[in-house]
């Protein structure tokens, strides 16, 4: 059996950010893509199931940006049996949430997967999270913020976060969607060689699809928070920063 | 669609969650500009007592045992339900781990738009405009609001309750569980609670914070130094805990702990919008970060760009010399 994980890159928000002159959109080509840190995950705790119960991880993903393959390749390295790359007349656009999942959906449906893991949020869903919206439109029940999960009895029992500690159990009739906050262990690390190893034996599946007609919010413009804070910056070498710190501590009484 | 907004309230087994009335009072706000009405929709198990507490103009109440936990399916079917027979102009959910299962079910489910993580929802010339913050709150999408029924998931910790006047008491009406609750999925939710922790990093009065800037296990030592010598705790936000550096009772955010110590120092803290929502009210934060634009320095009363490592040995040296 199957079961699919949505890989998405997202733009790698250490790198500086740059806002386009359309003023709604990042500067693609200032932007350097990574995968979606919470995918990585979804595709740590699939490679974890499929481990338990012998199931097939297959990754998928729209590539936006004509550097997915990289990504896919890492999957395949990891243990995922097949890549697919849902391609199309969209790259360099930022699709929304809702778009991304009305492409994905007839690929997952092709899949018939018995699950479907996601990353529980991504930094540019503007119009909210995949997974809850996967789950809408395929009509599965779903559960996000998960922090590990098994398959049993077709069911899949998944433990989501609420906070301060709290967690919430569900049992899910399969198929479902779960948005994973966390694998239960760290991401594998994969050697380049042995990426590089799948690319000369593994090939990349591809799904060419039409665009869908978008409702995405009506964005005016995105703009970098404005300098509200009055934090007063500390500046000279090490120990004159310690000295600083300690002055400022002892006025408080916090020393 | 009426000029009417409605409020999901967020409860965990009958006890409210701060954010409830962080977004009953934005609804209040905005209502206020332009003579909407605030509908609160209280969903839970046995809730009547919450019912006279929430300051809306209606309270609409549907109790059933598998909405006890507000989880998933059956609260965003709920929700569904209620919102499809009289749509409200807009829909406020908190943009928790709960309400997070809810929003872009709902908002996909009725094919209405989604604003997702809103830290700010204000009139600008006659147009109500929504602030998103975006890519790990380096960036702020501003979104107009279409006349049309729009979810909004807004951010908890952001939008203030304290000048929320007490409300007269508003009308309470039950409405039955939709027939849907029969057919759930959903096979058996099941909350726990966490076992008392080492420390209670909620109580302490000084906190030395950790975040990825500490690079390996080994780096923690210093932190540890450092807080001991300060006579603080040590915590630090979420992708140390996942990697399982230190233990969940150690973790600060929106998925940890809320805290507000009198020292709040970060170490290596980039500051993530769900980092910042557990450690903004701190009343002291000293932040020490190599990325001059890192968002910890928007909280932050005291911030150094610098090698958090040297930072922290000189300041070891001084402390325990």
């Amino acid at each position: 059996m199957t079961i699919v994980v949505v890989m998405e890159q997202v733009p790698d928000v250490v790198e500086e950010l740059v806002i386009a002159p359309s003023g709604t959109d990042l500067d693609r080509d200032a932007v350097s893509y990574v995968i979606n840190e919470y995918d990585d995950h979804a595709l740590e705790e699939a490679l974890l199931l499929a481990e338990a119960t012998g199931d097939e991880v297959v990754a998928v993903g729209i590539d936006t940006t004509g550097e997915l393959d990289q990504a896919l390749y890492t999957a395949l390295a990891k243990g995922a049996r097949r890549a697919i790359k849902v391609t199309g007349d969209f790259e360099g656009a930022w699709l929304s949430t809702r778009a991304a999942a009305q492409l994905l959906v007839p690929v997952i449906k092709e899949l018939d997967p018995r699950l479907v893991l996601t990353g529980v949020q991504a930094p540019d869903d503007l119009d909210g999270q995949l997974a809850p919206t996967l789950s809408a439109l395929l009509g599965w029940p779903h559960a996000s913020v998960v922090i590990s999960s098994e398959i049993a009895d077709g069911v899949v029992r998944a433990r989501k976060e609420l906070w301060a500690g709290i967690t919430m159990t569900l049992e899910l009739e399969l198929p479902a969607v779960l948005g994973v906050q966390a694998a239960r262990q760290a991401p594998r690390y994969v050697p380049i060689s042995r990426v590089r190893q799948v690319m000369r034996e593994a090939s990349i599946e591809t799904r060419e699809v039409e665009p869908v007609g978008d409702l995405a919010p009506s964005l005016m413009r995105l703009r970098f928070p404005a300098e509200t804070s009055q934090a007063e910056m500390l500046t000279g070498n090490a120990s004159e920063i310690a000295d600083r710190l300690i002055e400022l501590l002892r006025a408080r009484g916090l020393l | 669609m009426s000029q009417r907004i409605t409020v999901l309230v967020e409860h965990l087994e009958g006890q409210p969650t701060d954010v409830t009335f962080e977004l009953l009072g934005l609804a209040r706000r905005i209502a206020k500009t332009n003579g909407a009405a605030v509908e609160a929709l209280l969903f839970g198990e046995t809730v009547r007592h919450l019912a006279q507490t929430l300051p809306a103009d209606r309270v609409v109440m549907v109790e059933h045992p598998l909405l006890r936990y507000l989880a998933p399916e059956a609260t965003a079917i709920t929700l569904t339900t209620l919102l499809r027979t009289d749509p409200p102009w807009l829909v406020l959910i908190p943009n928790t781990s709960l309400g997070m299962d809810v929003a872009a079910w709902v908002a996909a489910t009725l094919d209405w738009p989604l604003i997702a993580y809103c830290e700010a929802l204000e009139q600008h010339d006659g147009q109500l405009v929504a602030t998103a913050q975006l890519f790990g709150g380096k960036i702020l999408a501003d979104v107009k609001l279409e006349d049309r029924p729009t979810v909004i998931s807004a951010l908890a910790g952001t939008f203030a309750t304290d000048a929320l006047p007490p409300a007269p008491p508003g009308t309470i009406e039950h409405r039955d569980p939709p027939a849907e609750l029969a057919a759930l999925r959903t096979r058996s939710v099941v909350l726990e609670r966490p076992e008392a922790a080492d420390v209670d990093i909620t109580r302490a009065e000084k906190i030395v914070a950790v975040g990825r800037g500490i690079e390996s296990k080994d780096n923690l030592e210093l932190a540890e130094q450092v807080a001991e010598a300060l006579g603080a705790v040590l915590a630090a936000s979420r992708p140390l805990v996942d990697a399982g550096w230190l233990p969940r009772s150690r973790q600060v955010g929106k998925s940890g702990l809320k805290v507000k110590p009198k020292l709040y120092f970060a170490l290596g803290i980039s500051g993530a919008p769900e980092h910042l929502e557990g450690m903004k009210d701190a009343e002291l934060i000293i932040a020490v970060n190599k990325d001059p634009k890192a968002p910890i320095f928007s909280v932050a009363d005291y911030g150094v760009v610098a090698d958090l490592f040297e930072v922290a040995e000189a300041l070891l040296e001084r402390l325990e010399g």
